[in-house]
């Protein structure tokens, strides 16, 4: 490039930009400025014609000024002009303006184009490159429409020179990245490609990054370059050091085309073609090598260049993930790499054995390296090191290594920095649980993290303790023993309150019996620390108490008076008072059975993937904080404190017929009869929406209603039952309550209860739309036989149904004897003058009338064998289509009404049940038994379901209803 | 309270720091240089929360003063204490410049402990600050005089000792007003106020008492009220009362009896002081009318004329008058015509000023220029600031005038018509801007 010579040198600008440096204060720059602005606005004006020299000059004035702030809103014409000079540096300084100042005025644009279009077609290679390197800066999209055609028309010409090749591959690149649909691939992609075959290294080393972007794309088109580029690499690799004369860098022969190779052949996966991958594999073996050798020079460029393509090797060689010799290989040197001065060096080392580690071939190979870890880990100085020191530890963990790993996590938490304790939290808690062979190990090591990193237990990690909690139940006492020691502790923190409270709260009565532990005591314990909690966290004790007077009798009356005292029930939170009113009052008013139901042990929760591994992988991602809040609204649910669980409580008193579903502590739960009373509102919603998976029909939406019901067909044919009506049936067998039927504009929620052989069924219409239902009418009929057997009385409905309204219609059952259709319900109403005609079938069935039978072992045998005949036995095998959960499937058999033995059968797989159906007529006994098979694959899966009775067809009939269930 | 003060130069290095509370760490004098002093935008409140920290400054000249506190004080003591600390300030060694701070330290740092205490403000009045911080070598203080300074200083009356003689009684008395407007380009009053000070210097033996009486509406009602009507009271003042919106005293100033009779009496410091600030807005007497003309001619050129009108006695003369008409951003040149006075395009301020020096009531003089444009690419219009004018006249624009001030001074022999009283009016320009 021409060299500025002395007489361009600017002296009126130099003058100028020592002005404004030697100014005092901004007020003086501003008024410098604006002299100066008023100066070159007067120059400008139109009527004097100025030399090149000084309308270069101004032009760098107000470039300058521009750069120091200032809003410039003149000068691009005078920029303009100077483009067409013939002077290099006059151009130069028109196009830095332009690629600075440019904006979207269009008549400019348009000008600016055409001074680059001269440019390009000049033979003249440094304006050539100006142009490009105008159009690489200021990349527009008119830029890309206007010169995508022509930039792939110079990068492949044979006749260009080599330094505008470069350009215009660079040029190209950053217009691809900017606008990808203008560039157009064409005939000049497979030309492209063999720019790896060029003299000249600068061309290649341009080109290899437009390739690598572009193929990134497009694989498929760019799949040529593998084998060119494994040629280069293998020729790079083995010339001798001095071969490449300006390409050598610190006697690394081309380092930053070495990486741009390797990074280029990382978009492909492994060469198919044997002599092609012989030699990559030669090349990367001896990249291998020459890391052993000793350096050539003590520089630090040196180590760094060599580095950089080893790095970029060993990234090869995991992402092929198929030489297992490479991979150990590149394992031990990073092993090395542990334990060099360099704290870049260890950094790149630990990130690159995480991905290592994943590996199935070099697993074991990172794992030697434990000890030189959990050292980095304890005693590097830098934090982001000690970082990936945990990421790495984190990801060897296995089942051989976990206790370990854990416990110098843990032990290192004490002393973690605190930037990144809340991520080893996370990962302690994930490990801990994901490679616990024994949960009582689980369990010491949560708590101990809450003891360690208290404050940065995140709630989804406590919840995960509850949860494996309550679905074991092998260690619920031992949880609640440490959960008590814990807090015995004078200072603890107030995760480890929740957790105590709630684990006490649910099973406290397993260590009452140890007098060190008896009730009083717990209860004192955990009151103790009550006033130095937060509010959700009070809220969750309070819960616990409420619990406590379910499990223990006897502290009733103590707690009742922590209950009645003013700062609870005087509190001025709501929630707390809310809580502790109520609580009392059912402590006082409900009966013990009606206790023991409403505060009954939480059923499990159903099987999920870890709260906290989703945590974790959102922590890691960029959007972590939008996406935490959002974790945090759903977790809201499952959060005791939160208002839902209070809102809940009010729905069980409310319907005064406490659902197990609304449980105190307001989490989720698998409850089978989660009910939805309409009448509570919207009391229930969120409770419901968010309930678990066997709880399938109970959506509700905001307005109270019930809506994401079965799947049904808006029917307006007034033919009879349903098509689907069958299937509803089946939704109902073990459950009482839920949405029976909904379309656009009808919703039938039902509730129902049933007592010996009487039953009473509340049906609820909910009216969807905004205009009244006029002439609305129910009946419901026992068609054939039913009719002596069921005995049906409804009350009628008022015939106007207010838009947004709902009605409700109580239904009186007797069962007289067994049966087995169901009564049939039609709905007719006129909605905007057509008619409405809906029949469904109502879900009575023949299991509603169950009376649960508890049982012995010996017992229930005796009767098994009595009921032989082969008539009186129905049996069924099945495919389990709803998988085998234990805890669903309890849910169910108990839903079904009957009394469902433990310790029954001999095989503790099976599951044994008996109750007997009352009917006006007589009693009917019935025993069942399923037997899962549950060692087999998923999806095959069966089941063998019998029953015994003493009368043929409700053993049928029965066995019918349940195949469907399961 | 007050937290601590800083002093900055204007590249933000501290040249003072004085902290009087715990609770201000080494880290909020930094606080302040990086968010305000080196802040990208401009700050333009004087009050910045950075942290929890209040930053409460003024600016003077090229010095920044800041107040910090974490506490919630109140501003407007702090902004009194800042501008009576740079009172006291330019009073022990003139202008407040970078010089004068690095050279009186010492006395800076001797008077920001005598003027606040643990943050709280105590004495600043300059005068009795001089009896005992001075800027020469401390002279050995008699018994006497040490007692003396104290009894002065814990006594009732602390801003004048006693035993002051003078030859001849003499007392000079300054209102200074400040007449701030803004009108719209058709002439209307859009807002306008005068904020106005009675400044004194007084030469006056023993400790004599003040009466200080002015055309004050509430006064002269109640004067009137004991004989005749409003109308004849005002007919035999023969003046306009003022209404007087707020006003404030110096300390000397018995509250009580102001209160309860409206006279304003005090026992005077020795020296300059101010006795009292005053605001009114009703009433006002604006001394120039200013009547632009702007024409656009086209996209490159725009035409302006401006007349101004002083409006008031002839026999009057307006001083140091400057007409500032500010000019577009894409100005590339300018041509003025004017009769009187000096005008000029000033580019690094991006306005025509136009001077007169003097100018006498019921004139009007005019303006003209013709202003060329450079075509932008910028679709931005102009946003057409207003036009602001200077000046200085030998009356008050309130129409406050002072009724009479006697001096009794019981134990010396020299009564009211000895002591030689001097009166001056001098109205000012605030901001008194024109729109166009």
């Amino acid at each position: 490039m021409p060299a500025v010579s002395k007489g361009d040198g600017m002296r009126g600008l130099a003058v100028f930009i020592s002005d404004i440096r030697n100014c005092k204060s901004k007020e003086a720059e501003i008024k410098r400025i604006n002299k100066e602005l008023a100066n070159i606005r007067s120059k400008f004006k139109g009527d004097k014609a100025l030399d090149g020299y000084s309308k270069k000059k101004y032009v760098c004035k107000l470039l300058f000024i521009f750069l120091l702030g200032h809003d410039i809103d003149f000068g691009h014409m005078e920029a303009v002009n100077l483009l067409s000079s013939n002077k290099y540096t006059e151009k130069q300084i028109g196009y830095l303006f332009i690629s600075v100042l440019v904006n979207s005025n269009s008549e400019l644009i348009r000008l600016i184009n055409n001074a680059i279009k001269n440019d390009l077609s000049s033979r003249n290679p440094t304006f050539m490159c100006l142009a490009l390197h105008c159009i690489a800066n200021v990349g527009s999209r008119e830029m890309a429409e206007a010169f995508a055609g022509e930039i792939p028309r110079i990068l492949v010409a044979g006749d260009t020179m080599d330094s505008v090749k470069q350009s215009a591959a660079l040029c190209l690149l950053r217009l691809y990245k900017a606008s990808p649909d203008l560039v157009l691939m064409g005939e000049w992609t497979s030309r492209v490609v063999h720019l790896l075959n060029d003299q000249h290294m600068g061309v290649v080393t341009a080109a290899i990054s437009l390739i690598t972007c572009l193929s990134s794309k497009n694989p498929d088109e760019f799949k040529t370059c593998v084998s060119l580029a494994v040629s280069r690499l293998s020729r790079i690799v083995s010339s001798a050091s001095t071969d490449l004369q300006d390409y050598t860098y610190y006697f690394v022969p081309a380092p930053w085309l070495s990486c741009k190779l390797l990074r280029l052949l990382q978009c492909y996966p492994p060469p198919e073609d044997g002599a092609v991958k012989g030699r990559l594999v030669e090349c990367l073996e001896t990249i291998l090598n020459k890391a052993q050798e000793p350096p050539k020079s003590k520089k630090v460029q040196h180590s760094n260049a060599k580095n950089a393509i080893l790095f970029e090797a060993i990234s090869l060689i995991i992402h092929y993930d198929s030489e297992p010799n490479l991979l150990v290989r590149a394992c031990n040197q990073l092993g090395q790499f542990l334990q060099h001065r360099e704290t870049n060096l260890r950094y790149l080392a630990l990130e690159s054995m995480c991905t290592l580690a994943s590996s199935e071939f070099s697993h074991e190979a990172v794992k030697t390296h434990i000890e030189t870890v959990i050292n980095a880990l304890k005693t590097e100085r830098d934090v982001s090191v000690r970082q990936r020191a945990a990421d790495l530890l984190y990801a060897m963990c296995d089942r051989s290594n976990a206790k370990q790993i854990v416990a110098e996590m843990l032990s290192y938490l004490e002393t973690a920095d605190y930037s990144i304790r809340e991520e080893m939290v996370l990962k302690v808690a994930i490990l801990a649980e994901k490679y616990a062979v024994d949960y009582s190990w689980y369990v010491d090591t949560i708590l101990n993290l809450i003891r360690i990193a208290g404050d940065y237990v995140s709630e989804e990690v406590w919840y995960r303790v509850i949860q494996i909690v309550i679905n074991r139940d092998d260690v619920q006492g031992y949880a609640a023993k440490t959960v008590f020691e814990a807090l015995q502790a004078p200072a603890c923190h107030e995760n480890m309150v929740k957790v105590g409270g709630y684990i006490l709260g649910e099973f406290g009565n397993l260590i009452a019996g140890d007098p060190r532990s008896s009730p009083l005591v717990q209860f004192n314990l955990l009151h103790s620390k009550f006033h130095l909690c937060s509010v959700p966290t009070r809220a969750l004790l309070l819960s616990a108490y409420i619990k406590f007077i379910n499990l223990f009798p006897e502290t009733k009356a103590t707690i009742q008076e922590v209950l009645r005292s003013d700062s609870q029930i005087r509190n001025s939170d709501v929630e707390l008072q809310q809580r502790a009113v109520e609580y009392l009052k059912l402590s006082s008013i409900a009966s013990t059975d009606v206790l023991a139901t409403v505060l009954e042990e939480m059923p499990p929760f159903p099987e999920r993937e870890s709260s906290i591994l989703a945590k974790l992988k959102k922590k890691k991602g960029p959007g972590a904080v939008s996406v935490e809040l959002e974790d945090g609204k759903e977790r809201g649910e499952l959060n005791g404190g939160g208002d839902r669980g209070g809102d809940a409580a009010i729905a069980a008193s409310n319907a005064s017929t406490p659902s197990p579903s609304a449980d105190l502590l307001g989490l989720r739960s698998t409850a089978p009869a989660s009910g939805a009373t309409p009448s509570a509102g919207s009391l229930l919603v969120d409770v419901f929406s968010e309930a678990g998976p066997s709880a399938t029909s109970a959506g509700v939406n905001d307005d109270g209603f019930l809506s994401s019901a079965p799947p049904t067909v808006a029917s307006e044919d007034p033919a009879p039952p349903l098509p689907e009506s069958d299937e509803l049936l089946n939704k109902f067998v073990c459950k009482n309550n839920g949405v029976l039927f909904e379309n656009q504009l009808l919703q039938i929620g039902i509730k129902s209860e049933y007592r010996q052989n009487l039953g009473r069924m509340y049906l609820f219409y909910g009216n969807k739309t905004s205009v009244q239902f006029v002439s609305f009418n129910t009946t419901v009929s026992c068609p054939g036989e039913l009719q002596s057997q069921l005995n049906v009385q409804t009350k009628t409905v008022e015939p106007l149904v207010e838009g947004g309204a709902q009605v409700q219609q109580v239904i009186n059952i007797e069962c007289l004897t067994d049966f087995i259709d169901a009564p049939l319900l039609n709905i007719k109403f006129r909605y905007g003058g057509a008619l409405q005609n809906i029949s469904l079938k109502l879900p009575v069935t023949i299991n509603k009338f169950f009376q649960p039978t508890e049982m012995a072992a010996a017992d229930f045998f005796q009767r098994w064998k009595q009921l032989s005949q082969p008539q009186q036995e129905a049996q069924k095998i099945f495919k389990a289509s709803h998988g085998m959960d234990t805890e669903v499937l309890k849910a169910k058999l108990l839903g079904l009404g009957t009394a469902l033995l433990e310790n029954v059968d001999p095989n503790p797989e099976n599951y044994v049940c008996a109750g007997v159906i009352q009917t006006k007529a007589q009693q009917v006994g019935c025993l069942l038994r399923l037997e899962p098979n549950a060692q087999a694959q998923p999806g095959e899966q069966m089941y063998r379901l019998t029953l015994r009775s003493s009368k043929d067809t409700v053993s049928q009939r029965v066995c019918d209803l349940l195949a469907e269930q399961f | 309270m007050i937290g601590g003060l800083f002093i900055y130069n204007h590249k933000g290095e501290v040249l003072i720091s004085r902290v009087y509370r715990d609770d201000i760490g080494r880290n909020a004098v930094d606080a302040f240089r990086v968010n305000v002093i080196h802040a990208r935008q401009q700050v333009r409140s004087p009050v910045t929360n950075i942290a929890r920290t209040s930053f409460f400054h003024v600016k003077r000249s090229n010095i920044w003063l800041a107040v910090v506190t974490k506490q919630n004080v109140n501003a407007a003591m702090v902004f009194e204490f800042l501008y009576k600390m740079c009172d006291v300030m330019a009073s022990y060694f003139g202008k407040i410049s970078e010089e004068n701070i690095k050279n009186n330290f010492v006395l800076i740092y001797e008077l920001l402990d005598e003027i606040l205490d643990f943050g709280y403000p105590q004495n600043s009045e300059t005068g009795s600050l001089k009896t005992f911080i001075t800027q020469q070598g401390i002279k050995g203080q008699t018994k006497e005089e040490q007692s003396q300074i104290t009894s002065q200083v814990t006594g009732q009356i602390g801003w004048r000792r006693e035993g002051i003689k003078y030859r001849r009684n003499e007392l000079f008395l300054d209102v200074l007003e400040s007449v701030n407007l803004l009108m719209s380009p058709q002439g209307q009053v859009l807002s306008a106020h005068v904020s106005g000070r009675v400044v004194m210097k007084s030469y006056l033996s023993g400790m004599p008492e003040c009466k200080f009486g002015m055309n004050d509406k509430i006064i002269i009602d109640k004067a009137g009220k004991g004989g005749v009507t409003n109308e004849a009271g005002k007919s035999t003042s023969g003046k306009q009362s003022i209404a007087i919106d707020d006003c404030t005293f110096n300390q000397c100033v018995r509250l009580s009896k102001f209160d309860s009779e409206r006279s304003i009496s005090f026992i005077p410091p020795d020296g300059e002081y101010e006795l009292m600030r005053y605001r009114t807005t009703k009433d006002i007497i604006l001394p120039f009318r200013v009547i632009p003309l702007v024409r656009e001619v086209g996209r490159t050129k725009l035409e302006v004329k401006v007349v101004i009108k002083s409006n008031f006695k002839p026999s009057l003369l307006a001083q140091k008058i400057e007409v500032r008409i500010p000019t577009p951003l894409n100005t590339s040149g300018v041509q003025v015509i004017c009769m009187k006075g000096k005008a000029k395009y000033k580019a690094s301020e991006n306005a025509i000023v136009w001077k007169i020096k003097r100018m006498a009531g019921m004139k009007e003089s005019q303006i003209s220029a013709e202003i060329e444009l450079l075509p932008t690419n910028d679709k931005k219009k102009w946003a057409r600031p207003p036009i602001s004018m200077n000046f200085e006249v030998p009356f008050a624009p309130s129409g406050l005038k002072v009724r009479y001030l006697k001096v009794f001074e019981s134990k010396l022999n020299y009564s009211d018509h000895d002591v030689i009283k001097w009166v001056r009016y001098i109205g000012r320009s605030g901001i008194y801007e024109t729109r166009c």
